[in-house]
Order: C-alpha cells, then sequence, then structure tokens
C-alpha cells in the first residue's frame, strides 16, 4: 500500500473563483458572484472521483479551474506536486498532456469544420508528436479503442449520432495518454441507454490506461456507478465528501440526504412525498450568511445562520461540513420533516 | 462479406471520388451555382480577351455617329449594336472594356477590405479587452462618417488613380466585415470545441486559424459577394463625381454617370452598362451562395 501522500495527483487547496458583475460605461464592479468558494480537496492516482450537485453549485468551474482553462480567483491547484494556477501560459500547455477533458454537449464540443481524423488527431499535431503515416496509425488505434470504425475517419462530426460523438470526444481526449481526466457532465446529454455504453466504456478505459478521473454530473445513478468516491457541492462549497457507498448508505449532511431522497424510484407502489429541501437554489451573488444550505436545511438553527460550519473529517475519509451531521442514531427518524428514512 | 474487404472499397471509393470532383458534381446539380458561375465566367472571359471581343476602340470618339441608338431600334447602325454614347464611342465595346475595370476594382477592393476586416475582427473578438476597445471605436469613428464624404477627402488628397481607388474603397468598407466577423468569433469562441483546443494545448494562432476562423467564412463569404456589387457601385459613385476613373479608362460606373445627363433622350447610354453591372452583381451573389453551402459540410444536398 502506498503512503497517502503517494496516491494524490491531484490538490485543490481553498480553491476560489469570483466572477465580477460589471455594470454601465466604466465597467465598475458591483457585485462578485462566487461560483466557487473555498474547495478542498485531493484526487487519488487511479480513481474515480464524482462531484454532484445542482445546476449552479460550482461544478463545471470546479473542473475548468482544474484544466487550467479558468483563472483562480484565490488558492491552489497542485497537480503532481506543480501548482497549475502559477504556471505560465508555456507551462500550462505542457501539463495540458497529462491533463485532459470531455465534455457534456457532444454537439458543441467537436469542431463542425473537422473530420473525425482531423479532431482526434489534432493533440498530436499540435503537440508535435506524430505526422503523417503515422499520425494516422495512432488515429486509427484511438478510433478502434473506443469502438469506431475506421471507415469513419474522413466523417464530419454531424455525421454521428450524440454517443459516437461522444466516442471521438473521448478518443481526442486520449490521443495524449493523459493521466487525469475531467469527465464534465460527460454522459448527462445521452440517452440512458447511451449512457450506460459510454460509462462503461470509459471504466474499461480506465483500467487499461491506468487513469483517473474526476467525473462531474448532475444525475447521482451515473456518478454511483462509476464513482469510487463522491463529492457534493453546494453554493460553491464542498458539503460533503466520501466513498460511494459511505456516502450512499449513510449521508451526513442534510442536503446530501435530500438529494439522495430525491433520485426517482421507478416503482409507483414506492412513491413518496419529496418534501425535504423546499425553495430554490440561492443566488450565489448574495450567498446566505452562515451555512450556505440553511434557508433550506429542515434542521437548521440559530448557529446555522450566523456560523460557517468547517469542512471536516468527521469519520475515517468521510469530510463534511455542517454543524449537526446525521449519525447514526438520528438518522431513523428525521426530526421536523417526519419523514422516516426509507431503506 | 467480411469487414476487410469492406474497408477497402469503401477506401477505393474516397479515392476516386476526390475533393475536386464532389465539387463539381455538386456544382453542377445546384442551379443557381452553375447560373452564377456562368455568369461570371461570361464576365471574366469578356475581360480577359476584350481587345479581340470589341469591335470599336473604346476610347475613339466619333462626333458624326454621336447618340447612335441600338441596331435594332429606329435610326440605329449595325455597326454598333448597343449605339453609341454622346462622344459617338461604341457603347458594346465600352462595356466589354469597362468589365476589366469595374471587376478588377470590385474584387481588389473587396479583397483588401475582407482581409484587414477579417484579421482585425478575430482579434477584437478573441483578445477582447484593449484590442477590442481600440479596433471597435476605430470602426465607429468609420462609420460615424459619411463613406463618399470620406472617400473624396482622401482620393482629393492623394489624387484619384486606380491604385488609390482600390486603396480607398478596401480602406473604408472593411469596417463591415470587422463588425461582423468580431461577433460571430466572439458567440464562436464560447464554444466547447475552442475550450477543448485550448485543453489540448493548442496555440492561440491555431485556434483562431483553424477553429474561429473556417466557422466564420460562410457568413463572411455572403457578405463579401454582396459588397463586391456595393463596391462596383461606390467605384460608379465617385466615376461620377470626377474622382474615380479618369478617361480614357472606362469602367461601368463611369459610363452610368456619363450616360445619366441624356437618359431622358438617349436611354440606352446608360441602361446598357446599368444592365452590366446588374447581371454581373447577381452572378457573383449567385456563386457565393452556392460558395457558402458548400463550404458549410452540415449542407451536403
Amino acid at each position: 500500500m502506498q503512503s497517502t501522500e503517494e496516491r494524490v495527483i491531484m490538490e485543490v487547496i481553498d480553491l476560489k473563483k469570483h466572477f465580477d458583475l460589471t455594470k454601465g460605461f466604466i465597467k465598475k464592479t458591483h457585485s462578485k458572484i462566487k461560483a466557487v468558494d473555498g474547495l478542498n480537496f485531493q484526487v487519488y492516482k487511479g480513481e474515480t472521483l464524482g462531484i454532484v450537485g445542482e445546476s449552479g453549485c460550482g461544478k463545471s468551474t470546479t473542473g475548468q479551474l482544474m484544466l487550467g482553462l479558468l483563472d483562480a480567483t484565490e488558492g491552489h491547484i497542485y497537480f503532481q506536486n506543480e501548482d497549475i494556477s502559477a504556471m505560465s501560459q508555456e507551462e500550462l500547455r505542457k501539463a495540458r498532456r497529462d491533463l485532459q477533458v470531455i465534455f457534456q454537449d457532444p454537439y458543441s464540443s467537436l469542431n463542425p469544420r473537422m473530420t473525425v481524423e482531423q479532431i482526434i488527431g489534432e493533440p498530436l499535431v499540435v503537440h508535435g508528436l506524430a505526422s503523417g503515416k503515422e499520425l494516422k496509425e495512432q488515429v486509427r488505434e484511438l478510433m478502434k479503442l473506443v469502438g469506431l470504425r475506421e471507415h469513419q475517419m474522413k466523417l464530419y462530426p454531424h455525421e454521428f449520432s450524440g454517443g459516437q460523438r461522444q466516442r471521438i470526444g473521448i478518443a481526442r481526449a486520449l490521443a495524449l495518454k493523459p493521466k487525469v481526466i475531467v469527465c464534465d457532465e460527460a454522459v448527462s446529454a445521452l440517452d440512458v441507454s447511451i449512457q450506460a455504453q459510454i460509462l462503461n466504456l470509459l471504466k474499461k478505459l480506465q483500467k487499461e490506461m491506468n487513469l483517473t478521473y474526476i467525473f462531474i454530473a448532475h444525475g447521482l445513478p451515473a456518478v454511483r456507478h462509476i464513482s469510487d468516491r463522491i463529492g457534493v457541492m453546494y453554493l460553491g462549497k464542498m458539503v460533503e465528501l466520501a466513498d460511494r457507498n459511505e456516502l450512499f448508505e449513510h449521508p451526513l449532511h442534510p442536503y446530501t440526504y435530500a438529494l439522495l431522497d430525491s433520485v426517482p424510484i421507478p416503482d409507483p407502489k414506492l412513491r413518496k412525498e419529496h418534501q425535504l429541501i423546499k425553495g430554490e437554489i440561492p443566488s450565489p451573488i448574495n450567498p446566505p450568511s452562515g451555512c450556505p444550505f440553511h434557508p433550506r436545511c429542515p434542521f437548521a438553527t440559530e448557529k446555522c445562520k450566523i456560523e460557517v460550519p468547517e469542512y471536516r473529517e468527521i469519520l475515517p475519509n468521510h469530510f463534511v461540513a455542517c454543524h449537526y451531521p446525521l449519525l447514526q442514531e438520528d438518522t431513523n427518524v428525521l426530526p421536523d420533516s417526519g419523514i422516516s428514512k426509507v431503506k | 462479406m467480411t469487414q476487410a474487404s469492406e474497408t477497402t472499397i469503401n477506401q477505393q471509393k474516397g479515392v476516386a471520388q476526390s475533393s475536386f470532383r464532389k465539387l463539381a458534381t455538386r456544382l453542377f446539380r445546384s442551379k443557381t451555382g452553375m447560373t452564377g458561375l456562368v455568369i461570371v465566367m461570361t464576365v471574366i472571359l469578356m475581360a480577359v480577351f476584350a481587345p479581340l471581343l470589341a469591335q470599336h476602340d473604346p476610347a475613339q470618339t466619333n462626333v458624326v455617329d454621336r447618340l447612335l441608338p441600338p441596331s435594332w431600334s429606329e435610326g440605329g447602325s449595325p455597326e454598333f449594336l448597343l449605339g453609341t454614347d454622346n462622344l459617338g464611342r461604341d457603347i458594346l465595346s465600352r462595356i466589354i472594356y469597362g468589365s476589366r475595370i469595374s471587376l478588377f476594382i470590385g474584387v481588389s477592393a473587396v479583397l483588401l477590405a475582407g482581409a484587414i476586416g477579417m484579421a482585425l475582427g478575430l482579434i477584437a473578438g478573441y483578445y477582447g479587452k484593449v484590442w477590442d476597445f481600440v479596433i471597435m471605436r476605430t470602426v465607429d469613428a468609420l462609420l460615424a462618417i459619411p463613406n463618399i464624404l470620406f472617400m473624396l477627402i482622401i482620393l482629393a488628397v492623394l489624387g484619384p488613380s486606380l491604385t488609390t481607388l482600390i486603396l480607398v474603397l478596401g480602406g473604408t468598407t472593411w469596417v463591415v466585415y470587422a463588425r461582423m466577423v468580431r461577433s460571430e468569433t466572439l458567440s464562436i469562441k464560447e464554444r466547447d470545441y475552442v475550450k477543448s483546443a485550448k485543453a489540448i494545448g493548442a496555440k492561440d494562432f491555431r485556434i483562431i486559424m483553424k477553429y474561429i476562423l473556417p466557422n466564420v467564412i460562410s457568413s463572411f463569404i455572403v457578405i463579401a459577394t454582396l459588397n463586391v456589387a456595393t463596391t462596383i457601385i461606390l467605384e460608379a459613385s465617385l466615376s461620377f463625381l470626377g474622382l474615380g476613373i479618369q478617361p480614357p479608362d472606362v469602367s461601368w460606373g463611369l459610363m452610368l454617370s456619363d450616360g445619366r445627363e441624356y437618359i431622358a433622350t438617349s436611354w440606352w447610354v446608360a441602361t446598357f452598362p446599368g444592365i452590366a453591372i446588374t447581371i454581373t452583381v447577381l452572378g457573383v451573389i449567385f456563386l457565393g451562395d452556392w460558395l457558402r453551402d458548400v463550404l458549410d459540410p452540415k449542407i451536403k444536398e
């Protein structure tokens, strides 16, 4: 067994990203969107770290920050012990060989003016790794790897279905033999049956190529299927992070509990009332004081309104940011909501 | 059939149907494309072989035969098919020779304006910030001055010649392209495929040339072809005001303005060069439309 330090491939420390909202001719900043507001987590070699949360919770921004596509406002991102956020453009370009991305929308992530061959070969051309026959051979192998046929090389993206396009996107991400791939909602735009295919492909590739995934999604079933550990984000903050099964079976944060509770069950007899969280996600421009979840939390007290809960390792490998985590003794009957936990 | 033989067949097909042949078959299938091509080719051939086609010297005056109507109408002479102008010059020969300058000015001014506008539009849209501010405020300033007035001032200072005319036309009409290219660039650079190019590690120049430019080009071509038309007409206006093409050179615009005085008594003097401009412009637009469709891999049939 390796020590923890050797296992860590990426580490995020106090990461913040604030977008300025400007107004008027002189572009005066009148307020800020706190898209990511103080993130801390580690990514281990060879694992899949799932990041889930509602729309607007900052999970995609986190992904782009980790890729160096956005500059962090504060904090650090270490990739193999080097700080991405402090790199120059040229250093970043080199680091990107090890750090790739698969996007959500397979319809907008491929240049409509390039053939599949060009798209998949592009990373190799950009880094000057292959040309001519060798390039073609490598593209052919990549296509085979993701389950595309060789004769589809000369086709344009619009001639493919969503699932096939996502395969093209995966082949492109694999071309540089990266160590980490950020999957930004990589299956969210696909049909459920295609989702399963792509998830299985990703799993297979992970085994073969020893990849590390950061899997950003809003659909819990897909995340559960692929992740080793899962982090839950709310309003730019990580509220809970734990091993997959631990998180699904013993959620400690009321928000996680509510999220799991809201997954529809495909059986009308087991239908239940979903009323654990009310209202909309608050605006990240003016987030609530104290715990950002307190206005929607059924267990909120005065303390939650004032004090920001610390993000801490409450159980081994189980991090949570809550003043009153749902520990074993009180998860059977949830006060206030009147809902007993359905197993 | 085994998969291997299937692939070889597909490959053979790919070789046989080279991209040029594909283009040609698609051109023959498109009626507007063909019409445009025929018109444009005719005008180009006319310009190239002007000395062979023209029956008369376009600059030779002949006061006896002045303002002769077209040959088919009363008083017309078979020697001058489309009649003569106020100095007795053969209109047909002048149209044939005029195509040289009109076409040359139209195309080269558009190329110049397009190149400037494309480059500045891409820079403004892609880099934003100071670049965007400086370029777009220049565009606004140029748009605020009436085009003709601005051109007149420059032409008056530099003196009219073919080169200055092209420089002036190109130097003032690029703003249209810059604005269009900038706004398209702004929307394209936010797409995921541009982000993915950055994630791959592509440099800015490559992203602009391979990801943004090809996706801007179709709107660009439409505007450019329309502008060939506008430029030919602008050249006509400048020639009319005396700062364009100088006699004995001849352009359609110059003929149009010469004929204006006689429009009430001798309609043919202005009408035929006008028709020549209209047909040419139409041909260029048809061809541009077809070219835009061809350049878009999504529109195949």
